[in-house]
């Protein structure tokens, strides 16, 4: 059985601003259909408006399917819960706590049978993982952008969750810290294999977190188009990923089909000639 | 040494409000000094008989001056001046039933006014969260909220005199009717306009009902809920005043009414910067309480 399964979900909305589409709908995306293994970190990638942030919000349980439904360890997803952590592109930290009590607020949560010297001591593990020592007693206003995101994770990281995702969350960080915090992921990731499902544009990012890369067409009406094995190896490090054939390889096919697969012909909602073929035989097929 | 803001640049405004008030002073002197008693033309017979009114006075010098107790119009700066030292000498005094010192006379508006706005508060507080948060609640209510928000709070006061039948607890209603309606406005649209993201992590969190409110909605709609507490303040401060005229209740908005009544201009001037004292004092405490509620947005 599979840890986490979408299944044929797709996203509609009603046309309500067009009076000769009244009663049609609007479709974001349709049938998009994987599966996460547990402790896989698979990152979905396209352009905007192609519903990959809707279909994180489904899977979160903020948003609901208009056809088909996630499956997390059997149990279809109707609402949010301590075990699916968003971390927010926005961040979403509460303006008006420090960073420890951002923090704080989810373990207690998470474990409502602690004792609060337990909950303290559990929050400043998390705070010492991200590197925020002596960060936490400011509030969010005054912490940097990457230094904010960093009390995302640790908020996200410190529940526990069974799935963790991560809707572009360097997005809003500036180039040169967005690597520093890059590669701290994958150092958390690596010491609590959790289960995450990203959404990005950032080719670089999705190649250096992730395990599988699920490729979007353009909107509306986008399909998953095909899903990539990263057969870059771990442990991988920003520097040493330049230099790799593999990283290479997947960059450009990635690439192209940015550029030039994930157009589809507007008349006929079909997808356009398709990227070139990876030379080399990695899974290019969707794993179901 | 550059950086040390110059003498003339921290205290130059302050330097220029005493000039301001010293110019105002002055004006003001100047406008109400009594006429010269000119006794040209004036026989002895009729100098006698303005004497014996009062209407005149002599000075040490044998000189007739008009009788500085006497004069018309508005009194001086010094006469306010003189009347502001015997009330505040005599501040804590009971003289009468209805003749307390000036410092008890501020301690009951300001326990009438606190009173009053304390209870409006609490009130419009809980109807802004409940119609924050529903949807259909607010466009249920909206129309009521809308009809009633206009009418003035002291117009209430027949009504409320009539069913309370107690001009004490009239006064504190009068000051409630006027604290409700900016604080219900304001909550109900800082709940309502909540970042969607406060409320998807309360979401993931699993937070109860409860918690959600005390922990994510009452803070993160806290500088909406102040700024509608502080138009509140501003009109319950302004409806306290006249509701303690008009019921007789004892306090500084009464004193200027009684002084009135005695036709004391002085006393009403007094009474008049009294109230704006008060009401300064009042806005200034209330600043420094919201400024720990307050938060920099990210």
């Amino acid at each position: 059985m599979s840890f986490l399964k979408v299944d044929h979900v797709s996203k509609l909305y009603p046309v309500l601003d067009d009076k000769a589409k009244r009663g049609e709908s609007f479709v974001v995306f349709r049938d998009v259909t994987f599966e996460i293994r547990q402790g896989e970190f698979l990152t979905m990638i396209g352009h905007s408006g192609c519903g990959k942030s809707t279909l994180l919000n489904i899977i979160a349980g903020f948003d609901q399917s208009s056809t088909g439904g996630v499956i997390l360890e059997g149990r279809e997803i109707t609402k949010p819960g301590l075990d699916r952590m968003v971390v927010f592109q926005s961040f979403a930290l509460m303006p008006w706590l420090t960073a420890f009590d951002n923090v704080r607020v989810a373990v207690r949560q998470a474990h409502p049978d602690w004792p609060p010297e337990q909950i303290r001591d559990w929050t400043q593990k998390y705070i010492d993982m991200m590197n925020l020592h002596g960060a936490e007693q400011k509030r969010p206003a005054f912490l940097s952008g990457g230094m904010r995101q960093r009390v995302g994770l640790a908020r996200a990281f410190a529940v526990e969750p069974k799935v963790l995702l991560l809707d572009e969350p360097f997005a809003q960080i500036d180039a040169l810290t967005r690597g520093g915090i890059q590669e701290e992921l994958v150092r958390m990731w690596n010491a609590t294999r959790n289960t995450v499902f990203m959404v990005t544009h950032d080719v670089d990012e999705a190649i250096l977190l992730s395990d599988r890369i699920a490729l979007m067409t353009n909107g509306p009406e986008a399909e998953l188009a095909e899903i990539i094995e990263v057969t870059v190896p771990r442990p991988r490090t920003r520097a040493e990923l330049i230099d790799s054939p593999d990283y290479v390889r997947i960059r450009n096919h990635i690439l192209h089909f940015l550029v030039k697969g994930a157009k589809k012909s507007k008349h006929t909602g079909k997808d356009a000639p398709a990227a070139p073929a990876i030379e080399s035989k990695p899974e290019l097929q969707p794993t179901t | 040494m550059a950086l040390r803001p110059s003498w003339k640049d921290r205290f130059g405004p302050y330097l220029l409000s005493l000039f301001i008030l010293g110019l105002f002073l002055l004006v003001w002197e100047g406008a109400t000094r009594p006429p010269r008693f000119d006794a040209k033309g004036k026989t002895e017979d009729q100098l006698t008989t303005m004497e014996f009114n009062g209407d005149i006075v002599k000075d040490a010098a044998g000189h007739y001056l008009w009788n500085p107790d006497k004069v018309k119009g508005i009194p001086g700066p010094m006469k306010v001046f003189e009347k502001a030292r015997t009330e505040l000498g005599e501040a804590f005094v009971k003289k009468g039933t209805n003749d307390h010192g000036i410092g008890l006379l501020v301690g009951y508006t300001i326990k009438r006014f606190m009173a009053g706005f304390l209870a409006g508060s609490v009130v419009a507080i809980l109807l802004g969260v409940l119609i924050g948060l529903s949807k259909p609640l607010f466009l249920a209510l909206n129309p009521f909220i809308q009809v009633l928000k206009p009418i003035s709070p002291l117009a209430w006061m027949p009504l409320l005199l009539y069913s309370v039948k107690d001009p004490f607890w009239t006064a504190i209603l009068v000051v409630f009717m006027a604290s409700l309606w900016p604080t219900v406005a304001n909550t109900a649209f800082g709940v309502n306009s909540i970042r969607k993201d406060y409320l998807h992590v309360a979401a993931l969190l699993e937070m109860s009902y409860l918690r959600r409110l005390f922990t994510v909605v009452l803070p993160a709609a806290a500088p909406a809920i102040i700024a509608g507490l502080r138009i509140s303040f501003g009109s319950a401060l302004v409806a306290v005043v006249p509701a303690e005229m008009l019921l007789g209740e004892l306090g500084a908005g009464y004193l200027t009414w009684i002084e009135w009544n005695n036709l004391d201009i002085s006393g009403v001037i007094f009474a008049i910067l009294v109230v704006g004292f008060v009401g300064y004092a009042l806005d200034f405490a209330f600043g420094k309480l919201a400024a720990l509620f307050t938060y920099t947005e990210v």
